[in-house]
């Protein structure tokens, strides 16, 4: 059995079934994804978790446990809202802290583990300063501290990093995932940004409607996508006669398919082609290689091998 | 150019020093004035009337009573106002504005009919509420109500409360409602939420309608004026009584002047010290 285990999760608000019969295991340091668009469950599946929402039916279980027997203060999880939801009136020190004074932890004892988890999050020098004073990024590294410091046995993060910016969120992609290597807690992400979640997670739960498409590790359901929803959720992808290609599987080539190149866009490290054919538009990815690459109003073949 | 900002607050700011600034003005320099009950007002500048406020214990009693008046209007209002605004913060769509109705309800009605409203219920052996009580026997005597401190701080209260619910619920909405999620997952009691996460963030709204709620039942005229009438008097319907039955205007002008000085001192005070205690945290 696994660590966490969801058991037929079901919620339904009146009419509407909000998660639809849910499955899935967790094992013990397991980094595991919930993505979906908005409105597929996955922010009520982890709200269920945490307590906040209650199960319609079915069952949580934490280490063989029936967690929906225990009151949300008793859990013992680490939640990361969204909001950050720091406590505005306390100091960076103070809010970290919060959660060991709830577990009667002494006071030493808590400055020592407050410290600690401190320098883990990289804000060491900021123990003394209010959230306000904070940019998004350092909130964010509270949020998680906080988070952490009780030594949760599952670490909730309810779309942690979409109140960031572009190249903060990827600074703070790789440090997340380095922190949870570090620290080992079993943690179940939120997320609507697949690169988030194919960045962080060991396996990926693609939701829609309510209900689990997918589940598995990053690399195969991008390779090998169970359902439809999953191929055109993540990343993009061309139907060729109802054969799902990824717009990087297609080359310019010799002989092929034959077509026009509609647009062109640059983008840095690779282009963008949009490419009419007999098929439909087709999306083409290239790498940037230096290569001269076909102007827009040339005519094309494509090619590629599916497998 | 920079004119025309002061230009376009030029006829605001001449109406404000016509209304306020010059009146208040005449009334400081009337507190300087002697007068007589023959000779009437003289206006030469004596310390007469600061002498005699000071110095006489039935002014002082009264600016006493009038402070003690509005500190306990202030505690009651935070007491029954905090808890009302966050219910109120709390309550789901139609309920909400409901009760918001019910709460801001009488700032619709005239605070001497609200006061009156006091009277009728409790006023002496025919007041409604004294009259039933004493007809079921459970009381032998009424209530007193009228012509006491307790009528003035319970009928003050009364008319004061919305503004102190007012204060308390803006301060809540701000308040980001995953705050107390965050606190419960971190194991903390429904109680413990209120007392170190809610009551900390409510605490500038309260602080702030307390202020406001100070301000005006400290110069609150009609409330007193019913209630207490002329046996139980605060500053300003001693004023009142000074300008208008002893005919002591630059007494009166005194009186007047003091409770403004001790209202902005305190007013002020207040602020400062809670804008203070909390730019760093709230901004």
């Amino acid at each position: 059995m696994a660590f966490l285990e969801l058991e037929n999760l079901t919620k339904r608000f009146g009419q509407q079934t909000a998660v639809d019969g849910l499955w899935l295991g967790v094992e013990k340091g397991e980094f595991v994804a919930l993505l979906g668009p908005s409105g597929c469950g996955k922010t009520t599946t982890l709200q269920m978790i945490a307590g906040f929402v209650e199960p319609t039916s079915g069952a949580i279980r934490l280490e063989e446990r029936d967690l929906l027997a225990v009151k949300p203060a008793q859990r013992g999880l680490g939640v990361v809202f969204q909001s950050y939801a720091l406590f505005p009136h306390m100091t960076v020190t103070q809010n970290v802290s919060f959660g060991l004074e709830m577990q009667g932890v002494a006071a030493a004892e808590r400055t020592r583990r407050v410290g600690e988890t401190l320098e883990l999050v990289g804000l060491g020098s900021f123990a003394t300063r209010f959230p306000r004073q904070l940019s998004g990024g350092q909130q964010q590294r509270v949020a998680l501290a906080r988070a952490l410091v009780i030594r949760p046995r599952i670490l909730l993060l309810d779309e942690p990093l979409s109140n960031l910016d572009a190249k903060l969120r990827e600074e703070m992609q790789i440090e997340l995932r380095q922190i949870q290597r570090t620290v080992g807690t079993t943690t179940l992400l939120v997320t609507h940004d697949q690169a988030e979640a194919m960045a962080l997670s060991d396996r990926i739960v693609v939701m829609n409607k309510g209900r689990a498409e997918q589940i598995g590790p990053p690399y195969e359901a991008y390779e090998r996508p169970a359902t439809p929803f999953v191929a055109s959720f993540l990343g993009k992808t061309n139907l060729v006669k109802g054969v799902a290609v990824r717009p990087e599987r297609i080359a310019f080539a010799a002989a092929g398919l034959a077509g026009t190149v509609r647009t062109r866009i640059f983008q840095g490290n690779h282009w963008l082609y949009q490419v009419d054919t007999s098929d439909g538009l087709l999306t083409v990815i290239r790498q940037n290689t230096g290569e001269p690459m076909p102007a827009e109003g040339a005519a094309v073949h494509l090619s590629w091998t599916t497998g | 150019m920079k004119t025309a900002p002061y230009l376009l607050s030029l006829p605001a700011l001449l109406l404000f020093a016509a209304v306020v600034i010059v009146p208040l003005g005449m009334t400081v320099a009337l507190s300087f004035h002697d007068w007589g009950q023959y000779k009437g007002i003289v206006p030469v500048l004596i310390l007469k009337n600061w002498r005699e406020v000071f110095s006489d214990s039935y002014y002082g009693e009264m600016f006493w009573r009038t402070f003690r008046i509005a500190l306990l209007v202030t505690l009651l209002s935070a007491v029954f106002g905090a808890p009302e605004a966050y219910i109120l913060n709390r309550m789901k769509s139609p309920w909400r504005g409901l009760f918001l109705l019910v709460i801001l309800g009488p700032l619709l009605i005239s605070v001497v009919a609200r006061t009156l409203g006091w009277a009728l219920l409790f006023g002496g052996k025919s007041g409604l509420v004294n009259s039933v009580l004493l007809s079921m026997g459970l009381i032998s005597a009424p209530l007193p109500f009228m012509f006491t401190e307790t009528g003035i701080v319970v009928a003050l209260t009364h008319v004061l409360m919305p503004y102190m619910v007012l204060a308390v619920w803006a301060a809540l909405q701000r308040l980001d409602p995953q705050v107390e999620n965050a606190a419960i997952t971190l194991g903390a009691g429904p109680f413990t939420v209120l007392r170190r996460i809610v009551l900390p963030q409510a605490m500038p709204g309260i602080l702030s309608g307390s202020v406001i709620v100070f301000a005006l039942a400290a110069s609150a005229f009609a409330t007193p004026a019913i209630i207490g009438g002329r046996r139980l008097k605060v500053a300003s319907t001693l004023a009142y009584d000074e300008f208008l039955n002893t005919l002591n205007w630059p007494l009166g002008a005194a009186v007047a002047v003091l409770l403004l000085l001790a209202l902005v001192l305190i007013v002020f005070g207040a602020n400062r010290w809670v804008e203070r205690r909390y730019a760093q945290v709230f901004g």
